[in-house]
């Protein structure tokens, strides 16, 4: 599996790190109660098919966005978290 | 047919022409008093527990392949109960016990063999942590032996006891751990639920669940709708797809875990040796492959096939462990779906939905689990009570943070357990 990092192009899958669903993304406020938090760290839709999650990538030290597809492992695209769009 | 030795002898003399099939293959019937999604290890225990003790008759066990064509049968046969947290001890220390009795239980062969299993360390610090693991294993009434290095090397003098990097340092032993055949214990329960009445339906996938006013009240299959008064959703890697049927959004992220076996070797590996440090473990089959693996390809994923890097990963810390098996070639890899949950420990419990239950979060360590696990699932459908090994294992402990099992305190990733 291969991961096109927008700093580097693409790079060996050894070189990132999968952090989780980009659910993560989302960090709800700190009194937003025990649903949101649990939602935010423990529940996932978790599909069998197009999924969003986010990776590191090692080498330039960015957080990605990535559309994959879990069944297939085919990579649909790959976006910086940085400066993205709420 | 009840199996035995006589039974063996005559069908020897007779050309083997009198063995039937093992279990019906009934059609569904349109109603059943309990319908369980899944003929994994444990919808299969499940069902023959409801069966066995609790005297119910009436149930439908749901695979949308065929009887342990999941993680039941793809597993690395590992059975033990060295868990540390109480909650999970107690429910690894009767899963071992039922294991121990099973083949008589079941009236067949699993192959349960108690060979002792060693999990290593290499410094000083994770030598205390195991010393503290293998005194709550003793005052769970179960048995532990701390080797140190000498004790090791006699056991398993084929280490690589100098290597740079993780030296020797000791190891706990574990020695009613071991490995059984997973297939047969899979043929084993269906068998056994199957000679209780239990209708076991192959080639059927629940497509979806019908509920009314919060009472789940049957599901839809390939082979048409079910009706039903109870529900169990045991479907391993699977879960959060059959739990949104429900409208239910599940703690679990499902992973692929890697195994690898080589070609038949004389004995040679004796016990099961697990290598934390280098995320490896190896055990070897009756048939004498030697049977090995390490930890997830860490990505969410449900290809049931593993990426190069963790069998690149995998090859060097059995290489580094024991130089030996670098002569020994992989004849087979495989991956199975593993449903993880945020504290790595799992789930037996109701859920909002009155009349259904869940049954998930084993991780990689659920087939040592199949027995408790069938057992208490049981317990708690027939008497509306959870069993008391298995209180621990709630589904909202994650959203009230309370009554957390993280046994190895990596926190709420899914993939850190
Ligand atoms: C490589 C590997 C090594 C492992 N090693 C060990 C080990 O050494 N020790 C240990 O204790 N554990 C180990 N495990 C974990 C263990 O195998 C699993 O935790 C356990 O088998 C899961 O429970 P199960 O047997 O019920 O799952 P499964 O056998 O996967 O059963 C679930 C069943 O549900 C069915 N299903 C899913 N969706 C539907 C639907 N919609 N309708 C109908 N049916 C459906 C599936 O087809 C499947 O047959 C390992 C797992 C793997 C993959
Ligand atoms: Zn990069």
């Amino acid at each position: 599996m291969r991961l096109s990092c927008p700093c580097c192009g693409p790079r060996d899958r050894r070189e990132f790190t999968y952090y989780g669903a980009a659910d993560y993304l989302d960090r709800p406020a700190p009194d937003a109660g025990l649903d949101a938090w649990d939602s935010y760290l423990h529940l996932r839709d978790n599909p069998a098919g197009p999924t969003r999650d986010l990776w590191y990538h090692d080498p330039c030290q960015s957080w990605l966005q990535v559309e994959r597809d879990t069944v297939t492992h085919a990579i649909h695209s790959v976006a910086p978290v940085a400066g993205r769009r709420a | 047919m009840r199996y035995s030795g006589l039974r063996v002898f005559a069908q020897g003399l007779a050309g083997n022409r009198g063995w039937k099939p093992v279990w019906r293959r009934p059609e569904p019937k349109a109603e059943y008093d309990i319908v369980i999604i899944g003929g994994g290890g444990h919808g299969l225990s499940t069902a023959y527990y409801l069966a066995k003790n609790h005297g119910l008759r009436n149930i439908a066990v749901l695979e949308k392949g065929y009887l342990g064509g999941g993680n039941v049968g793809r597993n690395t046969t590992i059975v033990r109960a060295n868990y540390f947290l109480p909650g999970n001890s107690e429910f690894y220390s009767h899963s071992l016990k039922l294991w121990e009795g099973l083949e008589a239980e079941l009236n067949y062969n699993v192959m349960h063999s108690q060979r002792g299993l060693i999990n290593l360390f290499h410094s000083d610090g994770q030598r205390d942590a195991f010393v503290r693991r293998g005194n709550a294993m003793l005052a769970q009434g179960d048995d532990a032996v701390l080797l140190d290095r000498e004790g090791v090397r006699e056991k398993l003098p084929y280490l690589d006891f100098e290597q740079g990097r993780f030296p020797i340092h000791g190891g706990l032993y574990h020695p009613r751990g071991g490995t059984a055949r997973h297939d047969a214990v899979a043929w084993g329960y269906a068998r056994g639920a199957d000679r209780l009445g239990v209708d076991l339906i192959q080639n059927c996938e629940v497509t979806g669940i019908d509920t009314r006013q919060g009472r789940v009240t049957g599901v839809q299959t390939t082979r048409g709708p079910i009706r039903a008064r109870q529900v169990a959703m045991v479907a391993a890697g699977r879960s959060s797809q059959v739990a949104a049927m429900a409208g239910l959004r599940l703690p679990i992220e499902s992973h692929v875990l890697q195994a690898f076996v080589t070609e038949g070797l004389k004995p040679v590996i004796d016990h099961v040796v697990s290598f934390g440090m280098g995320h490896f473990y190896i055990s070897q089959s009756d048939k004498g492959g030697l049977v090995f693996g390490g930890d997830l390809d860490f990505y969410a994923s449900y290809a049931a096939r593993g990426n190069l890097p963790m069998v690149e990963h995998v090859m060097e810390a059995g290489m580094t462990l024991m130089p030996m098996i670098g002569r020994a070639r992989v004849l087979r890899s495989w991956g199975g779906i593993m449903d993880m949950s945020p504290d790595g420990s799992p789930i037996i419990d109701r859920t909002p939905v009155e009349g259904l239950f869940v049954n998930c979060g084993w991780n990689y360590g659920g087939f040592k689990a199949v027995p408790a696990s069938g057992w208490c699932l049981a317990h708690l459908m027939a008497t509306g009570a959870p069993h008391k090994v298995a209180e621990g294992f709630r589904l909202d402990r994650f959203r009230t943070g309370q009554g957390l099992m993280d046994e190895e305190g990596t926190g709420s990733q899914h993939n850190l357990h």
